[in-house]
């Protein structure tokens, strides 16, 4: 399932400040909620955790709680100086792991 | 200040309310908040007067809307996509196995609903991917507000984004968008209360917090709502709506809101169609 | 805003539309709320006591949010971003959700600028702060309000 988006500009010049989004689809249940017709709490099921890394090099990362809205979007910076891959990492509260990746030419 | 709005109607009780509730933020006309968009836009979401709910929403809003990459409802365009190409049912196909690519539907929301030979009636977007399925694909129709129903309906909107919605309501589809007109003006539910009232009589004005638009939303739908924190049809809003005045909710996909559907969408003709759009 | 007075439909409508605001409201958050002290005796440990000086983070948000459920805010301090000096982290901080700790986004000089843009969810009408630990261990702190204006009659 396409689970998550992220834009990355195709190139960059060296030295050049990137602005980096990311958007991934997740209920974010945040444990605060009712379920409106048994009136039980619905379990908490977030995502906690996100990192971004820059040809392995982890840059940027993220401590989330269940006051992050559904379907986070984050947006955030990386300084790039050679071409190269990135990696994001969803970590989910219930083990599950989504990934994305995007090259970038940096000239 | 101190100003007076009036519904006109037949004889009905009428209280005098404190303004802050009903009207919370005031009883401001346009422009009394940051809701207003900015000139630009206007161009592109108003035409021969007709506003669409992107006007009425704050400059936030629609700034999530606006950005593609920010806009949470591009999730069910892709998944949209992945369903494209899915082959699903006994004759072993999938939408692309027959329409290459989905932007060859390009041009088919903005016209829909409309009059069906077959069935003798109207059929929507929906119903007719959901014909597809049976007819062509011969798998399971999709459940209405299903994950995948809205997003095929969401993909097949936003291929067709930016043309004006124009849809026809003459010949064979007249009587049935007379049918979905007096449903509109009908008074309804305990409040006694008709879709023409917020919308027409009280646009541009708040119910409670509630900045009332003027309630077309025809190229909106499925439209990605901040409160639902996903995407919903036209028809889940026609719902909301019809509970807001205590109302009996017709069923999604019944008769009644796909003539209904067809009259909001006429009342729309003009506006572009900006699905996946971002409301409150 | 002065009181106004308005001749309009009948009393049960406002009626309605105030349930079904405290409705969303309950959905919202329908949980014991945190409280500003909540909120200080987070701060506190994130801090490790240490007192937070005014400034140097800034924290935007719209004044007025549509729909508390998502409410688009960016984080920023000001630093040079370099090996020697650079923020490493930005927490926010809600002081009127059931919980006070909302998110915390860490930089690197990698990062090239301490910014981060996110979208949150907001219980009512609150202050919010944010607060970041610059690499030397120093800690900042900006704060912003928010009026939520939670649809009463959203549907
Ligand atoms: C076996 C071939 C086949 C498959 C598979 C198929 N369709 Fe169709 N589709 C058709 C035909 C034939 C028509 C009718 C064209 C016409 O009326 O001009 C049609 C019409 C449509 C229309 C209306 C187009 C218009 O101009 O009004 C839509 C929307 C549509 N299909 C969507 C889908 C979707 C979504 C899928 C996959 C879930 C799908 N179709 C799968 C053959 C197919
Ligand atoms: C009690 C007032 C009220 C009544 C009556 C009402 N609505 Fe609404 N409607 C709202 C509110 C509030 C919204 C959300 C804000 C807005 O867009 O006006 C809304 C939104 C909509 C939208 C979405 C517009 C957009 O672009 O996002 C449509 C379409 C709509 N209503 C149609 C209807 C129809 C059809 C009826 C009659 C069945 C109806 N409404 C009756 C209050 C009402």
């Amino acid at each position: 399932m396409a689970k998550a988006r992220v834009k990355v500009p195709k190139t960059a010049k060296a030295g050049e400040i990137i602005t980096i989004k990311t958007l991934i689809r997740h209920k974010m249940e945040s444990g605060n909620r009712k379920d409106k017709k048994t009136g039980k709490l619905i379990p908490r099921h977030i995502i906690d955790k996100f990192t971004a890394k820059y040809n392995g090099e982890k840059f940027f990362w993220a401590d989330w709680e269940g006051g992050v809205s559904a379907n986070p979007y984050c947006s955030f910076t990386c300084k790039v100086d050679k071409s190269g891959e990135f990696e994001f990492i969803w970590h989910d509260e219930k083990g599950e792991e989504y990934t994305a990746k995007a090259k970038i030419t940096v000239a | 200040m101190s100003r007076k709005v009036s519904m006109n109607g037949r004889g009905r009780k009428r209280a005098a309310v404190v303004a802050s509730l009903l009207l919370a933020a005031g009883l401001a006309g346009y422009g009394a908040s940051s809701a207003m968009a900015c000139d630009a836009c206007k161009g592109k979401y108003e035409v021969d007067g007709r506003k669409s709910g992107y006007l009425f929403a704050t400059k936030e809003t629609q700034s999530i809307q606006d950005d593609d990459f920010i806009n949470p409802g591009m999730l069910w365009v892709e998944k949209g996509r992945e369903l494209w190409t899915k082959v699903e049912g006994e004759a072993g196909k999938s939408c692309a196995s027959c329409h290459g690519e989905p932007e060859s539907l390009r041009g088919v929301y903005p016209v829909y609903p409309k009059y069906d030979p077959k069935t003798e009636k109207l059929i929507n977007i929906e119903q007719r991917i959901n014909r597809c399925r049976t007819e062509q694909m011969k798998a399971k129709p999709w459940k209405w507000e299903s994950e995948p129903l809205l997003a095929m309906t969401t993909l097949i909107g936003y291929v067709s984004r930016g043309l004006p919605m124009n849809v026809k309501i003459d010949g064979p589809a007249k009587p049935f968008f007379e049918k979905g007109k007096e449903f509109y003006f009908k008074r309804r539910g305990q409040l006694d209360m008709a879709c023409k009232h917020c919308h027409y009589d009280f646009a541009g004005r708040y119910i409670r917090a509630d900045l009332l638009s003027e309630g077309r939303g025809g190229g909106a739908f499925p439209a990605y709502r901040l409160k639902w924190q996903k995407i919903g049809s036209l028809h889940r809003r026609f719902k909301g709506c019809n509970k807001q005045i205590r109302a009996e909710p017709y069923k999604p996909g019944s008769d009644e809101y796909v003539n209904l559907e067809l009259f909001v969408k006429w009342r729309s003709r003009g506006l572009p169609v900006e699905v996946p759009a971002v409301r409150r | 805003m002065s009181m106004m007075k308005i001749e309009v439909i009948d009393r049960r409508t406002f009626l309605i539309g105030a349930g079904a605001s405290a409705a969303t409201l309950a959905a919202l958050s329908n949980l014991a709320h945190a409280t500003p002290d909540q909120a200080a005796a987070f701060l506190a440990k994130l801090t490790g006591g240490a007192q937070p000086a005014e400034g140097k983070v800034k924290l935007v948000m719209p004044e007025i949010a549509e729909n508390g459920a998502t409410v688009p805010t960016e984080v920023s301090a000001d630093s040079p971003m370099t090996e020697k000096d650079y923020c490493k982290s930005i927490s926010i901080i809600s002081t009127k959700n059931p919980k006070p700790h909302i998110c915390t986004f860490h930089f690197t000089p990698r990062s090239g600028k301490a910014v981060a843009k996110i979208r949150v969810r907001m219980a009512e009408t609150q202050e919010v702060w944010a607060v970041a630990q610059m690499s030397d261990g120093k800690w900042y702190i900006g704060k912003t309000t928010v009026k939520v204006t939670i649809g009463g009659c959203g549907g």
